[in-house]
């Protein structure tokens, strides 16, 4: 099985080409194909010229005192400090709009600009304050300017700076890398601390003799040396014994006269009451994503942003105790190990999003997940398919659903396609599955550009109970 | 947050010493305090004032895309603030001679705080001391009133840039004036010519008769003189108070003219929001003329530094590391915009000039290269020359006044422009002009400038409050519009009206099909494109908010 994707996306066009498409569809296929581009995780350092772009970033009041004079960096509230008071926060953007007022404060991702275009993204709560202000916005980026010094010709060109990285919304972004894998799951805890009150996994049974997620249990469990609670005579013993062994205070060990001993006030063994985690989970997760060429820019950054969420929702809430599997498609659909690598893949070839659905049926049947588990599954995608009325994808969802306690399709529109209905919504529709089980299909779809707030609207949409 | 040690106290007055030399002038008394991180952490969100009032904006990170700096009056990350005693911040583990080098750097600071005409306003009081009780005032009212107390300040906070600094500093330089004279000035500039149009031989004739009033009693001539005015029209005293009032209601700022005249700050149980409005006024007002003379006060304190720095006895040995650090902080950037370093070019270009008499008329004459080039007159008025600059411009002034084609080409300055390059898919950078007059221009776009927004009171009729958007060419951001009217109509209690311009949107021509990924061909086509300008009017009632189009 080691046919090259492009190769396979070719072949699987013919075929298409072959049963019959009409012109829009096949001018779709045609550019994903044409695209080209592969699914690397990203480079670490991106090309470019890095104090210039320091430089731009910085402007005539981007200098100050401490910084320039003492290094002492600018302070930023950081995440793990604010989110102190997180929940007073949001209380209080609760009782605003009670009050009559619109909500101010966003929970999102905050792409903070370094050197050399290593931004680093928090997750913090935001505002923002608003005032009457002059907009130069609406002049192009060509026609704003900067100072400069040295040599150079009117007209001649001092430096360069790659396009890519203006495109890039608010640097880095998902599908296209940044970060590390470690902070990555750091701050995945911090945004699901913030939206934890806002969601509760929908239609949770009892599966098994396994226990609930989040209750803990008190045991005497744990050994302690020196003080505690209750005296583990056995263990204590045991240790007496081999410190006066050490001690070579035990000539026989055939004859061990225990007057004999000398006992150290940490040779108590006692045992301590302590927390047992139930690590048994019995929910699991399945994040599903598009990333076929279509999903270029906006699409991949509002799909994984929801499914950011959604993930560090699940770190939190249930204490890692939920298992996630990461699936990634374009034609064909494979399972990646982490978050970091789901979040990072970067966009292209084609796609047929019942190859994923394929996958999770097989995983699941292969495990025999079903009987054990609770099963969720989150799809994003833009709502391209070249399978277009859906008759390879609906069985298998169908199938899906037959174990799933919950399915949530999100679907990016593309600004251009507005107004119609994308390939994917069209034949989930016509399929009534939505009508049929509406506890266990929600489909959400929203508009290029969605903000965070309409995010989590989404999130809540999905996993409604 | 603790006082710097003896040992380095005793530097920095070594440094006052030596700075009261070469005649700058400070208070005597000055406050240094080590900071952690942790301090700066608190200190931050407060602009660096330990006792400024709370608020819950302060514990969120702030977004600053849209209008960075201009959401803020002032630079929340400067080691001096001006207070009484003035009072600065350092890094622990500095060592003596980087200590040098940066109370220099803090004296000259204070120096331009306590000298530099702009910060008039603030010379006559301690603004920690204020700020303080006024927190204690908010903490209090809070106790109160809860979570409306955020409100207000966040409404107020919402209208805070449009503060009349202008018109507050003028109401302290004006010199006193007798209620007399200004009548007079009403009489003779106003109310004959416009309200009478008197033709010219009846306005000579009343000169003249003024001028006999005067000579025959200098005490009572102009009582006499209005005697007779009085008499022959009865109309005049109202219409001089009249003008009077109209004229200091124009120079009331927006947030004045709330205060006095909104009917529902003024009804008995809003009473308490007004004093809150005026700390946040006050605040803002304070914080004025620190962003206004950025590019002064670190060019000021860095040619000090320097200065000083190298003629100190005390740290020989330390030259290299000292031109390392300096060279690191006012080096001019290949590309961007320091201010440390520009103005501290700037005032060594003023200094020359002043030391060979180049800023005078007769320079200025001058048109032959070669002469312009060699000119000397050896009048060492440099000194005097920077001080004089160092009390009266502000960076707006300052630009426009010595940024001149000489300074340009002596420091090799130039305006940098940005284009894109397709078939490479990069940004070039380029060397777009070397002329002191594109070089000003781009300068001047970028200096802090807040709208200028004004109360027509023409139209603020029943109850209606209209707000006109003076236009320099940049629209006012749109997004922020809604609640910012939103907050205003809460304070005034009644609807809100604002005039201003916007881009008239023209669609992208066909053949820009939106592909993703295209920005390309879309940010060309804008290019292409003229600015055409349209005024709409925003009407905020009932907090729903429509626009019409004027």
């Amino acid at each position: 099985m080691t046919v090259s994707p492009k190769i396979r996306d070719e072949k699987l066009y013919a075929r298409l080409k072959a049963a019959g498409l009409s012109l829009a569809q096949e001018a779709n296929i045609r550019r994903e194909l044409e695209a080209g581009g592969t699914h690397d995780l990203p480079a670490d350092e991106p090309a470019g010229d890095g104090d210039l772009q320091a430089a731009r970033a910085r402007g005539l009041y981007g200098y100050h005192d401490l910084d320039g004079r003492q290094h002492l960096p600018a302070m930023q509230s950081s995440a793990s400090a604010s989110i102190r008071s997180i929940d007073e926060l949001l209380e209080r953007d609760r009782l605003r709009e009670q009050d009559g007022f619109p909500r101010k404060i966003n929970v999102g991702r905050l792409i903070k600009p370094g050197k050399r275009g290593k931004d680093k993204v928090v997750i913090v709560p935001t505002t923002v304050e608003e005032k009457l202000l002059h907009d130069s916005s609406f002049r192009s980026e060509e026609e704003r300017s900067s100072g400069g010094s040295g040599d150079g010709e009117e007209g001649e060109v001092i430096g360069e700076q790659p396009v890519r990285e203006e495109e890039r919304p608010g640097g880095g972004g998902p599908g296209q890398g940044e970060g590390d894998s470690h902070e990555m799951e750091s701050n995945a805890y911090d945004l699901g601390r913030i939206l934890t009150e806002k969601f509760k996994l929908p239609n949770l049974k009892d599966k098994g003799k396994k226990r609930s997620l989040t209750r803990y249990t008190y045991d005497l469990t744990d050994r302690h040396r020196g003080f505690g609670q209750l005296l583990d005579k056995k263990a204590t013993l045991r240790k007496i014994l081999e410190t006066n062994l050490h001690l070579g205070n035990v000539p026989d060990v055939g004859h061990i006269d225990p007057g004999r001993f000398l006992v150290a006030p940490e040779d108590k063994v006692y045992r301590v009451l302590s927390p047992e985690k139930d690590y048994e989970s019995q929910a699991m997760v399945f994040f599903l994503r598009d990333y076929s060429g279509s999903m270029e820019g906006q699409a991949t950054v509002l799909v994984v942003s929801q499914h950011v969420m959604i993930y560090s929702w699940l770190v939190y809430q249930y204490a890692m105790q939920v298992e996630t599997r990461f699936i990634l498609h374009d034609t064909e659909a494979k399972e990646v190990p982490d978050f970091y690598t789901y979040y990072n893949s970067k966009v292209a070839g084609g796609t047929q999003v019942s190859s994923t659905f394929t996958l999770v049926n097989e995983i699941v049947e292969r495990e025999n997940l079903a009987r054990d588990y609770n099963i969720y599954v989150f799809h994003g995608t833009d709502g391209d398919d070249w399978d277009h009325d859906g008759t390879q994808c609906v069985p298998q969802l169908k199938k899906v659903l037959r174990y799933a306690s919950r399915v949530g399709i999100t679907i990016a529109q593309h600004a251009q396609e507005e107004g119609q209905r994308t390939e994917v919504e069209k034949y989930v529709r016509a399929s009534s599955l939505l009508e049929d089980q509406p506890r266990l299909l929600r489909m959400d779809v929203m508009r290029e550009d969605a903000n965070e707030p309409r995010l989590i609207e989404g999130i809540k949409a999905l996993i409604s109970e | 947050m603790e006082l710097i040690s003896q040992h380095t106290k005793a530097i920095m007055e070594g440094c006052k010493e030596r700075a009261a030399e070469v005649g700058l002038r400070f208070d005597p008394e000055t406050l240094e305090y080590l900071v952690t991180n942790r301090d700066l952490l608190e200190l931050t969100p407060k602009l660096m004032i330990p006792t400024l009032y709370d608020y819950w904006v302060h514990d969120v990170e702030v977004l600053k895309e849209k209008g960075r700096y201009e959401l803020y009056p002032s630079n929340p990350y400067e080691t001096v603030i001006n207070t009484r005693p003035a009072i600065s911040y350092y890094n622990d583990n500095n060592p003596d001679w980087m200590n040098v080098m940066i109370f220099y750097h803090v004296l000259a600071h204070i120096d331009f705080f306590q000298n530099n005409l702009y910060f008039r306003h603030t010379w006559d009081y301690d603004f920690t001391g204020q700020a303080l009780s006024d927190k204690r005032m908010i903490a209090q009212l809070r106790s109160e009133k809860g979570r409306w107390v955020d409100y207000v300040i966040e409404f107020a906070r919402s209208i805070d840039n449009l503060v009349g600094f202008h018109a507050e500093l003028g109401r302290l330089a004006r010199a006193p004036e007798t209620p007399r004279t200004r009548m007079l000035d009403y009489y003779f500039d106003r109310f004959l010519q416009t309200v009478r149009a008197a033709k010219p031989n009846q306005y000579i004739k009343e000169v003249e008769r003024y001028n006999a009033c005067m000579q025959e009693s200098p005490e009572l001539g102009e009582q006499a003189f209005f005697a007779e005015v009085f008499r022959k029209y009865p109309e005049f005293d109202a219409l001089y108070k009249r003008s009077l009032e109209a004229k200091s209601a124009g120079r009331q700022d927006v947030m004045q003219f709330i205060l006095e005249h909104s009917e529902f700050l003024n009804k008995e149980k809003n009473r308490w929001m007004k004093p809150i409005i005026e700390v946040v006024r006050k605040t803002s007002l304070f914080f004025q003329p620190q962003i206004r003379t950025k590019i002064m006060n670190e060019g000021w304190a860095s040619y000090w530094h320097e200065q000083l720095f190298l003629k100190d006895d005390r740290i020989c040995g330390h030259e290299v590391d000292f031109a390392r650090t300096h060279a690191g902080v006012t080096a001019m950037p290949r590309v961007g915009l320091n201010p440390y370093a520009l103005g501290m070019r700037m005032f060594q270009y003023i200094a020359d000039q002043g030391d060979t008499g180049r800023y005078t008329k007769e320079f200025r004459r001058l048109t032959d290269a070669w002469e312009r080039e060699h000119y000397d007159r050896h009048t060492g008025a440099g000194r005097r020359l920077l001080f004089r600059v160092r009390e009266n411009l502000n960076d707006f002034l300052f630009v426009n006044t010595f940024i001149d084609q000489d300074f340009v080409n002596r420091f090799r300055l130039f305006v940098a422009g940005r284009r894109l390059n397709q078939t490479k898919g990069v940004w070039e950078i380029y060397v777009k002009s070397r002329s002191a007059e594109e070089y000003r221009a781009m300068l001047m776009d970028g200096l802090y400038h807040p709208p200028c927004i004004e109360i027509d009171r023409s139209k603020t009729g029943n109850g209606a409050l209209c707000l006109v958007h003076r236009f320099e060419g940049k629209p006012l951001v749109r997004e922020f519009i809604a609640n910012t009217m939103l907050g205003i109509e809460y304070l005034w209690g009644q609807p809100v009206q604002l005039e201003t311009s916007e881009v008239v949107h023209t669609e992208p021509g066909p053949g820009t099909a939106a592909l993703p990924g295209m920005q390309m061909s879309l940010s060309e086509e804008r290019q292409r494109r003229e600015v055409t300008w349209q005024r709409v009017r925003y009407i905020m009632q009932d907090r729903k908010l429509a626009r019409e189009v004027i």
